[in-house]
């Protein structure tokens, strides 16, 4: 027989099954909420900041190993960096991290991106208001 | 850990019995059956002979058999044979919204060649109304096509009652049974069809063969152009070993049926009960008595269906979400939205097909296994909140 051919790497597949900072938080300083269910991913990034530095990061999310793989990693990725670092994080950044992504769930990464990024707006409009 | 097959409706192993009748098509019984000399006429009697055991397993005469390389071709065959060689008659065919891709994309490719395709809506339970059909109908209708059962839902359309609509109206009647064929009844005098997909790696026989159903003196184009195999409407060497293999599969399934029947229902009865007692939020899709022997199809609210297929793997038990051909696609089903589930609903889908080797032990582990994915699939979706 020859070698399987898994869909997902490893580390996907590690991040699937153990998937880091799952929940909601309590008085989150930032709330990104991104996706939409005809696209069958929905994903919500929660940010805690403390001078300028997110110092925690939670997650839920509804979707497939690769939604929930990348929401795992990117709050990863965005603890202790500075907003400005924060916003830095790109999609292809968390997809490296992660030892790739096949092609059609490319745009998992892109959700992540996109909700670490509406947190961090969400964050800097309540303290520009403070 | 053993690993628990129940994805039966994408594919099966194929039986011991049937890789040992093919095995000697391949290296000793080589010919062309187009050959002359005796080793030709060899295999060219191998062939007929299982055109033979195809045919009494579906109750037609032995040259209404035309071998393909599957169901996904016996559609098109079907489709397109019938739509090009009637286009002096009609330009309308009808088909239910919850077909097979090999028969909706055909559809759809006739689309952009002058066609018009009606595609009936169907029932919360996935069922065609035949009186729908009836009003669909025009003087320009020259074919209908309904699946004999849905691969994803399991749930048995009303083919007979459509049969004796469409021999009223003078319209050639399509149904693909690839799902069907070996597991319940298929008579094709009895569902009143002119022509009907077969595939032989559904019912424990090879991939890469099947066979369309053509109903003495239905109208239809050649599929393949270039020989005179299979009546010159299917040109092409026959896969010699993958046809006498399909014709031992459909031998030994009819003896087998009505035990199987029994068997698997009450298996695929225990898993439905189960599921729906150890899961809250959780719905049985297709109807819960016109349905396949093996099938069950489950929605479980609020995760999301890959999400689910990946930890059941991780517990080596392999099932579905959907039908396995549209499992790197991100679309939901688009059975289960024609069936007017949200999008939601439909992301969240579950397809077990049990099968000769799935035991009452399968089924109980499964029962084990999926409430605690479930649980902490659950724990990380928000969609769970906004519900509560």
């Amino acid at each position: 027989m020859t070698k399987t051919q898994p869909l997902y790497s490893e580390k996907v597949m590690e991040h699937f099954n153990n998937p880091r900072n799952v929940g909601e938080m309590g008085n989150p300083d930032g709330i990104g909420h991104v996706g939409n269910p005809v696209c069958g991913d929905i994903m919500e990034l929660y940010i805690k900041v403390n001078n300028g530095t997110t110092v925690d990061s939670k997650f839920k999310t509804f979707g497939c190993g690769a939604a929930i793989a990348t929401s795992s990693m990117v709050t990863e990725m965005v603890k202790g960096k500075s907003i400005e670092e924060a916003l830095k994080i790109l999609k292809r950044a968390v997809a490296e991290a992660l030892g790739g992504l096949p092609p059609i769930k490319m745009h998992c990464s892109s959700l992540a991106e996109e909700a670490l990024k509406s947190a961090i707006e969400d964050y800097l409009s309540k303290s520009k208001g403070e | 850990m053993r690993r628990i097959y129940l994805d039966y409706a994408a594919t099966t192993p194929t039986r011991p019995e049937v890789v040992k009748a093919m095995l000697g098509y391949f290296t000793d019984a080589f010919g062309n059956p187009s050959s002359l000399y005796s080793c030709g006429q060899e295999t060219k009697g191998a062939v007929e002979e299982a055109r033979g055991k195809v045919a009494a397993l579906i109750g037609a005469r032995d040259e209404e058999i035309v071998f393909t390389s599957g169901g996904t071709e016996a559609d098109n065959f079907a489709i397109k044979g019938v739509a090009f060689a009637n286009e002096s008659k009609g330009n309308h065919i009808i088909t239910s919204s919850i077909e097979h891709h090999a028969v909706i994309e055909t559809c759809k490719f006739l689309e952009g060649r002058g066609f018009i395709v009606t595609y009936l809506p169907v029932d919360k339970y996935g069922l065609v109304d035949p009186d729908d059909i009836k009003q669909a109908i025009t003087g320009k209708t020259v074919l209908i096509s309904v699946m004999h059962a849905s691969n994803e839902i399991g749930t048995i359309e009303p083919i007979a009652e459509i049969g004796k609509i469409a021999r009223e109206a003078g319209a050639y009647f399509h149904t693909d049974a690839v799902q069907t064929l070996g597991h319940i009844p298929v008579d094709v005098n009895e569902l009143g069809v002119d022509l009907l997909s077969m595939s032989a790696h559904k019912l424990y026989g090879p991939k890469g063969v099947g066979a369309l159903y053509i109903r003495k003196c239905t109208g239809l184009v050649p599929f393949m152009h270039g020989g005179e195999q299979e009546r010159r409407r299917r040109a092409s060497t026959e896969n010699v070993p993958g046809i006498v293999g399909f014709g031992t599969a459909a031998e030994l399934a009819q003896p087998e049926m009505d035990g199987e029947t029994e068997r698997l229902t009450y298996l695929r009865d225990q898993l439905i009960k189960g599921l729906m007692e150890r899961i809250d939020h959780t719905h049985l899709n297709g109807h819960p008595l016109k349905r396949l022997p093996n099938n069950v199809n489950v929605s479980v609210n609020y995760v999301e269906g890959e999400s689910m297929v990946l930890n059941l793997d991780l517990e080596s038990i392999c099932v579905s979400t959907g039908s396995a051909c549209s499992s790197s696609s991100l679309e939901p089903s688009h059975v289960l939205l024609a069936m007017g589930f949200s999008p939601e609903q439909a992301h969240g889908s579950l397809r077990f097909s049990l099968g000769k080797w799935t035991t009452e032990e399968d089924i109980s582990r499964v029962l084990e296994v999926l409430p605690r994915i479930v649980a902490k699939l659950r724990a990380m979706s928000p969609l769970l909140k906004s519900h509560r």
